[in-house]
This record gives structure tokens, sequence and C-alpha cells, in this order.
């Protein structure tokens, strides 16, 4: 029954249907209907014909003369399975259809970095991968000369072909394979990459290589793992972070049908970086009964002090710390004196509350401890970190772990963390078999490394002509290095250059601070991480800015950023390290000219300043974030009870050289709708130190019905270095969106999230 | 009892009142059906039951007596329903977690709407979750479904081949 090979005519209308019959090349789908051959059962069987060319650690050619790409980077949605074989692909002049892509285990010494977060993975490999691509070209086509006793000058590569240009003679990769191998790899400085006028794979429109199996349900992910005789643990984890077990009844639990074990897991005191929190697990013969055996545990917790933590009270004591000074993070000209010789003064606070990623697959990971070697499957942003700490948490060398990494069902930085991780080794070593452990979603929201929490206080100083003479910036928010360090109240100065010391604009007199503010919980890398509150609060309070100047907001934006200039950051009055996404300022400037690029891009794609219909506005706001420049318009309409309709979003990106255009798009709508969600309804709150939220039935996230009716992605063509993608979508999101609730109405968004306040009358918020 | 899968009956021995999720992903080994929630809150988890998408996690084996079961890997032996074409068409996926359940949904949702409207579609499809934001992507290709193959009036959001402008 399954073997019903694909019908050709349907698969020829299949490509017909959508947009990318337009753009896409016959190679690419070709690939798709080979794809869809394969799940049908119909797999080419490799030829036995000898080992193959290995020319780079990212590339083999097999004796068949098939490309395979081995991709270190993890892929969870942001496409770099498929946009890193384009770049391999191109230079090794492939045919697409004869490439394929196998994931990397965790081994950085043999790849290269691979802790996939930062938005970095075509900033740092797009090179390294064609250099790949091209030294298999270069042995092949050196191949080929050898073979027909000619210059190498005289040959060329094309499309999985090299050519004797002379004669027009050619020979397959597979008949080149078995010479390219014994010839030397070349050096680095001989190789000679495509002129970007010859890509054939870059830039284009290319189906993603798990575009099938995505849609067949043939995908695995780390929670699909299977291996014989593996167990099923769930765990039951202090509900406060650092609580410990104080008494267990485990004897209902035992007496579930299908549980085999219970086991009680260490506990790491706060801060407890990335080891597991503890607790109690239940070991199955299923998921299931793993579920069932946990409800019967009857455990009592010490919760330790952080039992304390509670949003409201803990809300006002991150006000009351950007009510004074702080630590000093940028000092450019005087601002306190500027201030007070201000024409007019204009002062605003925000908050945004604790965000739990609820990527869609629930942390999950197989181990299997053995032997004195430890073999794990798991949906792992950070393989080579996991890799270590699972060496060290079973003392063994780390070349006796092996960590593959499987599809990631989402991650959004939640999947850096290698708690679960350890978990499932921890247990397999327990009881002696392999052990898949699932987190169910209550477990994904209420033992998170939560977003932040944040309380923002701007002030600035407006001149005669509403020119903005001073700039007062004061944040408070537990820094992510409290996860992994005792005494920690401030951001660090990586968290101050997200927004707030790296700020763009041409103001005479700036001052940064943070205020202190002690965790109670974990906090962790949410995409784009602390731009969102950084971001949220300047592109907001630079809109306040702009009606109290009596300007319109893209005008007013454009104004600050001054003439075009590339900012010399080592000339502000930045206090502390450089810090620019791992980068530095010589390689990637803060280049003002490509923020006011994206801003007059996408406001002139949303028909800036036209009217709208009553009831309706549209927002702006701008930020730079992981080396990229972008930009959003948010148009809403408040209906008469308050609720929101989002007829449109336009959203502009200068990242650089774009790889892969299609992928940049999804990213973007992507990054729009999640920082939609953020702001209009998502919140983790704590009381008596636990997760009030629990499920998606309370912590609210972004559905089909609220989403904007369309979304236009404007990307700036550019040849410069390329910056991130996956993250710089989000930031200005927000702050667009509430920007344009304040034209469409009036009222000032403050406070995230949006939830149901334009349902309720207004409140006196805090306005100097 | 019996449970129906893609058209296969299993002897299944055991607590009736287990969720199908879980028999489906651990008995059976048809792992293209998700966990994402276990309360019936996020979609990933759809099947169809006798050709109406339920939620796996809050269907008993119990309720299924009787019935056929479809799952994502069931649906189209060779993975060409309109749907997954109409999905492959506008490249919907991105991390690719919830699409089963978005697709079971879709193929739910024509069946007996044949031309959704927006609003149709909505209603239908927002008790499915997508954490990468694929929902413009998915009103698009459920249309685009609709429509029958061979149309090529959508083309997904954007649609320039070489990284410049858009346009409108």
């Amino acid at each position: 029954m399954s073997n019903r090979p694909v019908d050709r005519r349907a698969f020829l209308q299949e490509m017909a249907a959508g947009g990318l019959l337009i753009v896409a090349t016959a190679t690419g789908c070709r690939r798709v209907q080979d794809d869809l051959r394969r799940i049908a059962g119909r797999t080419d069987t490799p030829e036995a014909g000898g080992p193959p060319l290995t020319p780079a650690v990212y590339l083999r050619i097999g004796t068949d003369g098939d490309a395979t790409v081995i991709v270190h980077r993890s892929e969870m949605g942001q496409g770099i399975r498929t946009s890193l074989a384009m770049a391999v692909a191109d230079d090794l002049e492939a045919d697409w259809s004869r490439v394929h892509v196998e994931q990397a285990p965790g081994d950085e010494k043999t790849y290269g970095g691979q802790d996939t977060d930062g938005s970095h993975s075509i900033k740092d490999f797009l090179v390294p991968m064609r250099e790949a691509g091209a030294t298999g070209r270069a042995m092949l086509e050196a191949a080929a000369a050898q073979q027909w006793r000619v210059p190498v000058t005289e040959v060329r590569a094309r499309n999985h072909q090299v050519v004797h240009t002379q004669t027009g003679r050619t020979l397959d990769y597979a008949a080149l394979v078995p010479i390219a191998r014994t010839l030397p790899v070349p050096p680095r400085e001989s190789l000679r990459l495509k002129p970007a006028s010859e890509f054939r794979f870059l830039g284009k429109e290319i189906p993603g290589v798990d575009l099938v199996d995505m849609t067949t349900g043939r995908a695995r992910y780390g929670i699909d793992q299977h291996m014989s005789g593996m167990k099923f643990a769930v765990i039951a984890r202090p509900p406060v972070y650092g609580g410990t077990v104080a008494t267990l009844d485990s004897s209902a639990a035992e007496r579930v049908p299908g549980v085999e074990r219970i086991v009680r897991l260490d506990h790491t005191p706060p801060p407890s970086a990335m080891m597991p929190a503890g607790g109690v697990a239940v070991v199955a013969t299923s998921t299931w009964a793993a579920i069932q055996g946990r409800k019967a545990l009857a455990i009592t917790w010490n919760d330790g002090p952080n039992k304390s933590y509670e949003s409201v009270a803990y809300r006002a004591r991150l006000e009351q710390s950007v009510r004074g000074s702080g630590h000093v993070g940028r000092k450019q000209g005087d601002a306190a004196r500027a201030l007070g010789r201000a024409v007019r003064r204009v002062s605003a606070d925000y908050y945004l509350p604790h965000l739990a990623h609820a990527q869609m697959e629930p942390v999950s990971a197989l181990a299997h401890v053995h032997d004195g070697r430890c073999e794990v499957w798991a949906p792992t942003q950070n393989p080579q970190e996991a890799r270590d700490g699972l060496a060290k948490l079973l003392g063994i060398p780390a070349s006796d772990v092996r960590v593959n990494v499987t599809l990631l069902g989402g991650g959004f930085g939640r999947k850096s963390f290698s708690d679960f991780i350890l978990e499932a080794a921890l247990l397999s070593r327990a009881v002696g078999a392999p052990v898949k452990v699932v987190w169910t979603r209550e477990d994904d929201l209420q033992h998170d490394f939560f977003h932040t929490v944040a309380a923002e206080h701007l002030s600035a100083g407006l001149d005669a002509h509403g020119a903005v003479t001073a700039w007062l910036h004061r944040s408070a928010l537990p820094s992510i290095a409290s996860t992994f360090g005792p005494g920690v109240l401030y951001q660090d100065e990586g968290e101050l250059a997200m927004g707030m010391t790296d700020l763009p604009y041409d103001i005479p007199n700036i001052q940064v601070e943070a205020g202190p503010a002690p965790a109670h919980t974990r906090i962790g890398w949410y995409r784009s991480v602390i731009n969102i509150p950084h971001a949220f609060a300047i592109g907001s309070f630079v809109d306040e800015l702009a009606h109290a100047a009596g300007k319109d907001p893209r005008d007013f934006i454009l104004g600050l950023l001054g003439p075009d200039r590339t900012i010399d950051m080592a000339n502000v009055g930045v206090t502390g390290k450089e810090s620019n996404y791992g980068a530095t300022f010589a390689e990637y400037p803060i280049e003002t000219g490509r923020l006011r690029g994206v801003v007059e891009l996408a406001a002139q794609q949303s028909a800036w300043g036209t009217p709208l219909p009553a009831g309706q506005g549209r927002g702006i706001a701008a930020h730079r974030s992981f080396l990229s420049y972008v930009a959003s318009v948010v148009q809403v309409q408040v209906m008469p009870d308050g609720s929101l309709v989002i007829p449109r979003v336009d959203i502009a990106i200068d990242a650089g050289f774009i790889a892969n255009p299609e992928r940049v798009r999804a990213q973007l709508e992507g990054a729009t709708i999640m920082g939609l969600g953020n702001a209009l309804s998502s919140e983790i709150t704590f009381s008596g130190g636990r997760v009030v939220q629990s499920n998606f039935d309370t912590y609210r996230v972004m559905r089909m019905d609220a989403s904007p009716r369309e979304i236009h992605v404007h990307i700036v063509p550019s040849d410069s270095k390329p910056g991130g993608v996956g993250e710089p979508g989000v930031p200005p999101t927000a702050p667009a969106l509430c920007n344009a609730i304040f034209a469409a109405t009036g009222r000032r968004i403050r406070q995230l999230p949006v939830g149901n306040q334009l349902s309720k009358p207004e409140r006196a918020t805090p306005v100097a | 009892m019996q449970v129906r899968v893609n058209g296969i009956s299993h002897d299944f021995v055991g607590d009736a009142g287990t969720p199908l999720l879980w028999y489906l992903r651990d008995e059976l080994g048809l792992m293209g059906t998700k966990f994402g929630c276990g309360i019936g809150a996020c979609g990933a988890c759809t099947v169809h039951l006798d050709g109406r998408a339920v939620r796996s996690c809050q269907t008993p084996l119990s309720a299924t007596q009787g019935k056929g079961v479809t799952t994502i890997e069931g649906l189209s032996p060779a993975g060409t329903h309109p749907v997954q074409r109409a999905w492959r068409a506008h490249n919907v996926p991105q991390c690719g977690y919830c699409q089963s359940g978005q697709i079971m949904q879709a193929a739910s949702l024509l069946a007996t709407t044949p031309s959704p409207t927006d609003s149709e579609i909505d209603a239908a499809m927002r008790g499915n979750i997508c954490r990468c934001g694929t929902y413009l992507r998915i009103r698009a290709a459920i249309h685009s479904a609709a429509s029958g193959a061979g149309t090529s009036d959508t083309a997904p959001p954007g649609g320039s081949p070489n990284g410049a402008e858009g346009g409108r």
C-alpha cells in the first residue's frame, strides 16, 4: 500500500500550486520529487565503490557522486540545514537534487562553533561552507584534467559534471571521485569562490531540505526518538527555584501499571546554571504510565528562600530600582545637566513581564549510558556544551560521549540549556537502560529558563525646536548571568549593549544606567534576549517624544538618527568592554544610514502618512540588533470593545548579504507573530515562588485568528557582510504595535502584555 | 479491544482510558502525531476519527471503538494530499513540529467546507498553535488547496527571487 509511486502529474500540479513554481529552480522541484519517492519506499541503494571524497569536514562526495553536506548548526525552523547546504552546493557546482544533508554530532573541535543562538550561523559559516564546496570543486576539476591529460585551466565544473571546454567532453562527479580522493586537498588561499553573478542557489528560492518530511509526519524530533529496551521518564521538579524534596511517599505511584522505578535526582543549589532542577523521576514502560505515576506521587517540598518571589511585589521593587541612579553603562556629555536646562522634559516608565519560550516541542531527550560511555539524542541548540556537561556529570572523557542532534521542534533559546539532557543521562545510568525524559507542557512552562522581567525608565529633554538634548535610560532586570554565578545584581555589558549603550541616536547628552535586580528564578535567553525590554522602552519613548514635540513619528526617528554616519563606539562614553554580538565594531560598525534605510523603506511600503479608517492607526519602531537593522510598521484597528485587529504589518530588514531570501521572509513573518504575541497576551507570573501559568490555556500565545491579516517583508539588497536574521525581527514589533495603538486611540501602553487594558478605562500613568 | 489506525486493526489490551496520542506514539511508533500540551489546547496531536479532526491527547482509546483513526502517516500514503502539496508549495513549515496537526486540521476543514473564507479558516485553525508563526502561510495554503492544485493565485507572502525589495 505504501509503495504507490508518485503520480508525476500530481507532482507537477503541486509545484504549480504556489509561488515556488515561479521562482524555484527545476532542480529544486526535482529534489522534492526525489524526497517523495523516498518516502514511497523507492530509495536508491548507495553504491559500494570505495571511500568517498572528503574535501572538508562539512562535505563528503560518495562514489555515486552524491554530495552530503554535514551541517553542524541546529535546525529549529530557521532553515539552516537548507541555507548551509545551498552555500556548499553553489561553490561545489552541484546538482541540488544530488545534495543531501547530514546532521553533525556535538564536536566543536571538529566542526567549529555549534551553539546555535545569537543569530550568527550565516555570519560565521557562510564562507567556510562555500570554501568546503569550492575545495570539492577544485579537486574534481583537477581529477578531470588528470583523466583527460589536459591543463586544469581547460576544465570547468558545471551542475555535477566537469566539462572540457575545448571539446565539450563531460565527466560526472561520480566518475571523478575515485581519482579526486587521491589528490591533495588544495590550500585555502588557492580556492576560487564564485562571483555572486554566478550563484545558482544562494540568494535564490529553494524548497527546504526537510519540507517533505515535515509535511508527511516523517520529520524526527527529540521527543520522537526511540530505541529498543527504552524506558520513559517524567520528573516531578521542585516548584520553587532551589527547592528540595522534604518528604516523599511513592507507594501509590509504584502501584500504577507500567511504573518500574522511582528515582530521586540530586539537587544543585542556585545558581544552578544548566544543571537539572532535581526532584523525583518516575520511570515507566510508556509516557502515559510515567505521567500517571507522577500524579500518584505524594511529595512535600522545602521551597527555600525563593518562595518569597511574588510578581506584583517584585514589579514594585524594580520600579523603585529605576527611580534612583544605578551603575553607569554609558556617559556621554552631561545628561543630568542638560535635563535640568531643557525647555521641556518628558519621562515615562515601562514594564515587561517574564515570558516562557513555549516552543511547540517540550524539551525531551533520550540517553543511553552504558559501559562507561554515553550516547544521547536530543533537540539541542548547544550540542558541544551538552557533551562537555555530560562528560563532567558522568565523570567520563568527552570522547566517550556522543550527542546526536535531532530536529528541534522550536528552540528560541530554551534548547541552549542542557538540563533536560543531563536528566536523561542520570536516569539511564540509574536504571541501566536507555531512558527518554519527556517534559509535559506544564513542566515546560513552569521550569523554563525564563525571559527576564524588566522595569525601564526614560527621561529626555527637548529644546525649543523639539530636538532632543538629553537622554537618560535606566533599566532594572534580573540578568542571565544570575543563572550562572552568585551575587549577580546588575545586567552585564553585553545585556546593556542590546539597545541601551549602543543607542544610535544623535543626542549630545546620553546617560545609561543599570539598576539592581536580584533573580529569584532561572533567567535564560529568549529570542532577541534583552533587546525585548530595551527596544520596547526606547521605541515607545521615541514615539512619545515625537508626539510631545508635535512631529510625525517617522520623521522624528529620522531626525534622531541625524546625518548618515558610522558611530565610533570607542568615543561615546561606554564604560564597559566592547560588546557587539560577538563581533568587533570594526567588522560590524553601527551605520545609522542603514537604520534610516529600513525606516524609510518600511514607512514607504506601509503607505505611511496616508489616511486610515476611524479607529485605526499606524505605529513605527526601528532597532539594530544581532548586527542587522530592522524597522516595523504595524497597523491596528481598535474595536469599540477594546479588542484589536491587525490589518497589516510591514517589516524591513537590512541584514547584509542574504543567503536564503525565502527563509529570511519566513523568519521575519515568524518574528512579527512572536513579537506581537509577546506584547498582546504572554505573561509568566510568580506567586509563592511558583509559576502561576501552567499550559496554553493560561499562558496565552498568538493564534491564527489574532494574527495580522497581512505581513509584508521587505529585504534591503546588500552585499555587506551578513548579519543575523532569526532574532532581529522581534524587538521593534512590540513598540510599533503600541505606537499604533496610541495613534488609533490616544492611549499609551506602557506595561505589557496589552491584555485587556484597552477594554478598561484608562488609569493614571506616570508621565511627567 | 480493536483499534483501527490507517486502515490496519490492532489488538489492544490494557487501560482503555489511555489517550490515543500515547498509544499511537509509544505503542505503534507513529511519531508524526505530536505531543504539545496534553489538554487539547494546542492542536499538535490532531488526527482524524472517521474523517473528523479530533485531539488525540483528549481521545481515550475507548472512544475509537468501531471507528477509524487516520494519522498524518495515513492521510496520503504517498504524501500528496492536496493540503500537503499546498503546504509545500507555500513552504509553510519552519520547525515543522506543529505541522502534522495543522495539516490534519486543515484537511478536516476542507472535507466539510471545500471553499472556506478567511474567517472560517481562522475559526477552524485557531486551536492549532504554531510558535514559529506560520499562520499566514497556512491560511494561504488552505485557500490554495481549496481552489485545487494547479492555480497559482496564492504566492507566498513577499515574493522576490533575489533578496530585492518585494514591492506591493
